[in-house]
């Protein structure tokens, strides 16, 4: 084993076809996932009389524009969902249609059909492509141009990125979360701090997560500019695959454990920039502008932008979009609504952190719930988590991104809070004025009980 | 897509750092087809709450504008947008990755300038909008009488020169990707989905 190979070098020279004169390569895909967004590609593939070269390698599944909530669906959204439909059918490619029973977010749905495994490379036109690298995958999204050259090709043209480690020594403490670790290093290194990167997460903070807790880690590696996140897989990503519908059996099995186990960085690998965190530093984290770097401590005040040199005029014009006044305490802003759900945080051990919150208490403003998938609404409902969220006053609904980004008409009204789960505090991207504040799926139920951002661990005291 | 080498027109600024791609166009217009052109939705919701916004008064061939343009999701309609509204340059400190990758197979030249070049040619450009010239040949820009170097990558060059397509280039290499599948799935039986 070369001790010098990161992982992400092992990983890419798996899938090097060739290499071009300005050091671009031409790399494999060995996963294609497709939304109701891919509709450009499959027009210009159409368009150039072309099959999808790979249709065993392809999967379709609808969730940006999937319905949550009952009720009439409007016209264009219904022919966003039927245009993949008849695509795939065209096409030959297995879709997870809106009523099938496998249906979710398609960076849910991967992982948890065993599409996503440790040595592949995974591409979806969908920049939170880099949720998958939790497992060792080298995944990362692209644009509908390159849908459309992976349809034809099964390949696609990239540069190696550099390769970064982020490295979190200690324990996160009770009720802080692997969204907590994220925001925090994309608030210390800016919101296009790894820009160029491949983030390779290593430590014993990271070590210690789940296999949720590593995808929301991961997740949003392109909040802070990172095309890619990894993780070197482990005992507890095998455990995880082990049974999975599209995971290997038997002898191939066997063998891929064998080849995923030599997916780690080497003793004496190189990385072009490395990030050390203190993991018991890190408090619950929320952001209070519109970029996800404008993020901090619960415990913190809202910054004064005149104190923030280069950023001021930014902050500035957040706070403004955001109805902030400079210097408030984080927990005096109050909130309008909550939000749980995306492929940031709607898994299941998601729902189980904002239900250990929420049992038994009350929300004193409204909020949706959108579970990740439709197994893990199923899950949640055989946990007993969506009557925990009903009887606390919240909307269950039907698993799709939903308020993550509001094409399915899922939205945040201009002017009003929303503390949300999800990965982008963008102006408008909840909805037209709507303001976001980002959170872990805890924090939100905090905010949800107390009507403002508020510190979730005196809520968890006594509570598992 | 035509491919160009050089343009003239007017260059206008946007000072603001981090000009995502929910700002550069709105989700709920991304279900419209292309054919009907995207222009009209760039920044849409910013231009309309901001009467003096400088892309209410021009139309620019050129942007000038702060760090991390383009940040945030994948989605190529904000090239669209851009693209359609008459652009063919944007000129900024740094780009989202995969908005880069994305611009340059629309034809569109996301230029990389150190920041004190673009903090000159902001202070120049102001409120309003200047002539402008680029080169992609020479690398060369020059914008309200300023001088402008970019670092521009061959390959891309030539695409956006000639107009060319990923999926030609890819096609003259048919035999090496097909051997590649072949032996990928003889080591590693794994890597094909199990059902
Ligand atoms: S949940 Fe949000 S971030 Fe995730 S794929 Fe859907 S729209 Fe994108």
């Amino acid at each position: 084993m070369n001790l010098h190979s990161t992982l992400l070098d092992k990983l890419w020279d798996a899938h090097e076809v060739l290499r071009r004169e300005d050091g671009t390569s031409l790399l494999w895909v060995d996963r294609h996932l497709v939304h109701e967004g891919s509709h450009h590609a499959f027009a210009k593939l159409k368009s150039r009389g072309m099959p999808v070269a790979q249709p065993a390698l392809t999967f379709g599944v609808v969730d940006h524009y999937a319905p949550t909530r009952a009720g009439d669906v409007a016209a264009d959204i219904r022919k966003m969902i039927r245009t993949l439909g008849e695509n795939a059918a065209e096409t030959g490619i297995r879709l997870f249609d809106l009523h099938d029973p496998e249906q979710g977010i398609v960076h849910v749905v991967g992982p948890e059909q065993g599409l996503t495994l440790p040595g592949l490379l995974i591409n979806c036109g969908d920049s939170h492509t880099s949720t998958h690298g939790a497992f060792g995958a080298l995944a990362f999204g692209v644009g509908a141009t390159e849908v459309a050259h992976i349809l034809a090709t099964q390949t696609i043209w990239q540069k190696r990125p550099k390769s970064m480690r982020i490295t979190f020594d200690g324990q996160c403490a009770a009720g802080v979360t692997a969204k907590d670790m994220a925001l925090h290093w994309i608030a210390a290194l800016g919101a296009d701090g790894a820009q160029g990167y491949a983030v390779e997460y290593a430590g014993t903070a990271v070590a210690a997560l789940s296999m949720e807790g590593r995808l929301t880690l991961c997740n949003l590696s392109i909040e802070g500019g990172a095309r890619m996140g990894l993780v070197a897989p482990d005992d507890v990503t095998f455990d995880y695959i082990k049974g999975r519908p599209f995971a290997p059996t038997g002898a191939a099995w066997e063998a891929a454990v064998a080849d995923w186990r030599m997916l780690r960085s080497g003793r004496e690998s190189t990385f072009a920039r490395e990030v050390i965190f203190d993991a018991k530093k890190i408090a619950p984290t929320v952001t209070w502008g519109t970029s996800p770097e404008e993020a901090l401590p619960i415990t913190a005040k809202v910054p004064v932008p005149d104190q923030l040199g280069g950023k001021a005029d930014h902050a500035r014009a957040s706070l403004d979009y955001m109805g902030l006044t400079a210097g408030m305490p984080l927990t005096d802003v109050k909130v309008d609504q909550v939000f749980i759900g995306s492929c940031t945080n709607g898994r299941i051990e998601d729902l189980r952190m904002a239900a250990a919150v929420l049992r038994g208490r009350k929300a004193v403003v409204p909020g949706l719930i959108s579970p990740g998938s439709a197994q893990v609404k199923k899950q949640a409902e055989d946990e007993g988590l969506a009557q925990v969220f009903t009887q606390a006053g919240l909307e269950w609904a039907a698993s799709g991104c939903s308020m993550c980004v509001g094409m399915n008409g899922d939205l945040v009204d201009a002017g009003k809070r929303c503390a949300s789960s999800t990965n982008r505090n963008f102006k408008g991207r909840q909805g037209r004025g709507a303001r976001t504040h980002l959170m872990s799926p805890a924090m939100v139920a905090a905010a949800a009980v107390t009507g403002h951002l508020a510190d979730v661990r005196p809520l968890l005291e006594g509570r598992t | 897509m035509s491919g160009w080498t050089q343009i003239s027109g007017s260059a206008v600024a946007l000072p603001d750092a981090n000009i995502d791609t929910d700002q550069l166009i709105p989700a709920r217009f991304m279900s419209q087809s292309r054919a009907d052109g995207y222009g009209g939705f760039l920044l849409h919701d910013v231009r309309e709450g901001t009467p003096g916004h400088p892309l209410n008064h021009h139309t620019p061939k050129v942007l000038v504008t702060g760090r991390n343009f383009g940040s945030g999701s994948s989605r190529e309609a904000a090239v669209y947008a851009l693209v359609d509204f008459g652009i063919r340059a944007v000129f900024a400190p740094s780009f989202g990755d995969i908005f880069a990758g994305n611009a340059v197979n629309n034809g569109l030249l996301a230029a990389q300038v150190d920041q004190a070049t673009i903090e000159t040619l902001l202070a120049h450009l102001g409120n309003g909008a200047e002539q402008a010239h680029v080169d992609l040949s020479t690398s060369r820009a020059s914008i309200a009488g300023i001088e402008v170097r970019f670092a521009l990558n061959p390959v891309h060059a030539r695409k956006l020169i000639n107009g060319w397509d990923d999926i030609d280039l890819t096609a003259q290499h048919a035999d090496e990707i097909n051997a590649f599948c072949a032996a990928r799935h003889a080591a590693h039986s794994w890597a094909m989905p199990a059902t």
